[in-house]
């Protein structure tokens, strides 16, 4: 299907009849947008009750249902904002806050095809985006109970190889380390950070990169394999 | 617009874009599926006593109450599995098959005294209820397989919840069809082991296929 470009993604927000009389912010819509899929998802729609950005995002949604990509470029990028808000207002660390837009961006990906247009676009979204946001919060919790916060423990653990030319060699195989990584091919170089410095599990991988269980783990064994061939060698 | 953390991955899923055909309304999915159930039902009439069957549940009134119920919660429960299938679906939706649980608890609940309120009915011998066991799991199997195959499109977000309504929906669905060969009224040993056979059901359906849910695979659009 060829692109087809919603014009609604360039309306500026105070054309975009929010600041209309309410009988007239479906019609602006209307006139916006130039897909007649998206002009019979405004005639069913009820401008009383959904917002003119509800009913753009819907009609973008069903464009993108369509194959649209302008219009689904221009909506993931409106929704990114708003799945902050909704990740902070969950209570997602600040640090975190990216890794849920992600996930939820997938999500919209992967759950285009349950979006009905005649529902809100921003309750679907919102639901979603809160589900995500617990899910990453309850992982981060799973993960908090392994570890454990003992300062003192550590400060009064004598290391008995300890060894003041270490940090300076460690800094140097970090350094190694790194050099080899960039060097990887690129799906490579995903598969060791997304399994191995960001330890997510392969399932969770696997949705981020978008490929299967059995690729990750080919490019981990060859990445790992590369790079153990360029730490050995000298130098 | 430029300059954005998320644009590499947002230009990548547009790259990714197809048209997607949209999903059909849940209620008209768990019609389908009960429409296969129906289906089975009629084959299976077909090979049963349907004369010994209407007298057997023509003398004991709360064996009427029994299938209303196990029937309610199958309805109920299919109804609310492709209702929970989807990602905005409000976890409430799992009640639902709550009310038809009861009456099916209730009724069958009443057969545990059956042995002191009709002492000459015929009770199940611990190994004809091993049968129904034998049956009800048998018949899940395809009924799960088939239930899974019809939300593979789906995208559910409570991957466990799902997967456990919809062992109940299947339970409830071979619990209810079992009633076509069950020569015997029920007692407490049957109430027991059907109790076993629908908690095996459930249990096998939320491992089995909250992993199936839960896997990135099974939630990609055709």
């Amino acid at each position: 299907m060829t692109a087809r470009t919603l014009q609604t993604n360039v309306i500026p927000a105070d054309k975009d009849g929010a600041l209309l009389p309410p009988a007239f912010r479906g019609m602006a819509v209307l006139e916006a947008c130039g897909n007649p899929q998206c002009r019979r998802l405004v005639s069913m729609a009820e401008p009383q009750t959904r917002s003119a950005d509800d009913l753009r995002r819907s009609a973008q949604m069903a464009a993108a249902q369509g194959g649209d990509r302008a219009a689904y470029e221009a909506l993931l990028r409106d929704c990114a904002p708003l799945i902050k808000a909704i990740a902070g207002r969950q209570g997602v660390p600040a640090d975190r806050i990216d890794d849920v837009v992600q996930d939820v961006l997938l999500t919209i990906h992967r759950a285009r095809h349950t979006y009905d247009p005649a529902r809100s676009f921003m309750a679907w979204l919102r639901v979603i985006a809160e589900r995500r946001a617990i899910d990453l919060l309850r992982r981060v919790r799973r993960h908090g109970a392994r570890e454990f916060h003992a300062p003192l423990a550590m400060e009064s653990y004598a290391d008995e190889g300890a060894d003041p030319a270490r940090g300076l060699a460690q800094a140097d195989a970090s350094g190694r380390v790194n050099e080899a990584l960039a060097k990887l091919p690129p799906r490579q170089r995903e598969a060791v950070e997304m399994l191995v410095l960001n330890e997510r599990s392969l399932t969770e991988a696997a949705a981020f990169t978008r490929s299967s269980k059995v690729a990750l783990k080919v490019n981990l064994h060859r990445a790992l394999k590369a790079l153990r061939g360029k730490l050995d060698r000298p130098g | 617009m430029t300059g954005s953390p998320y644009d590499p991955l947002i230009h990548e899923l547009a790259a990714d874009l197809k048209p997607v055909r949209r999903l059909p309304p849940p209620a008209l999915r768990a019609l389908g599926w009960l429409g296969a159930v129906a289906a089975i039902a009629l084959a299976l009439a077909a090979f049963s006593d349907l004369h010994a069957l209407w007298e057997r549940i023509s003398a004991a009134p709360d064996m009427w109450l029994a299938i209303i119920g196990s029937t309610a919660t199958a309805v109920l429960a299919a109804i609310a599995v492709f209702e929970l299938s989807l990602p905005d679906a409000p976890r409430a939706w799992a009640w639902l098959p709550l009310p038809g649980a009861l009456l099916w608890v209730a009724a069958s609940g009443f057969g545990c005294l059956r042995a002191w309120v009709l002492p000459a009915a015929h009770v199940a011998l611990l190994g004809e209820a091993r049968d129904c066991l034998i049956f009800i799991v048998s018949l899940s199997a395809p009924l799960s397989a088939l239930l899974f195959l019809m939300l593979r499109r789906a995208c559910p977000l409570q991957p466990g919840l799902t997967a456990t309504i919809g062992g109940l929906a299947v339970a409830a669905a071979a619990a209810t069809l079992l009633n076509f060969f069950h020569p015997f009224d029920a007692a407490a040993t049957d109430l027991i082991v059907h109790v076993i056979a629908v908690a095996l059901v459930v249990i096998a359906n939320r491992a089995l296929g909250g992993r199936i849910f839960a896997a990135p695979n099974f939630v990609r659009p055709a």
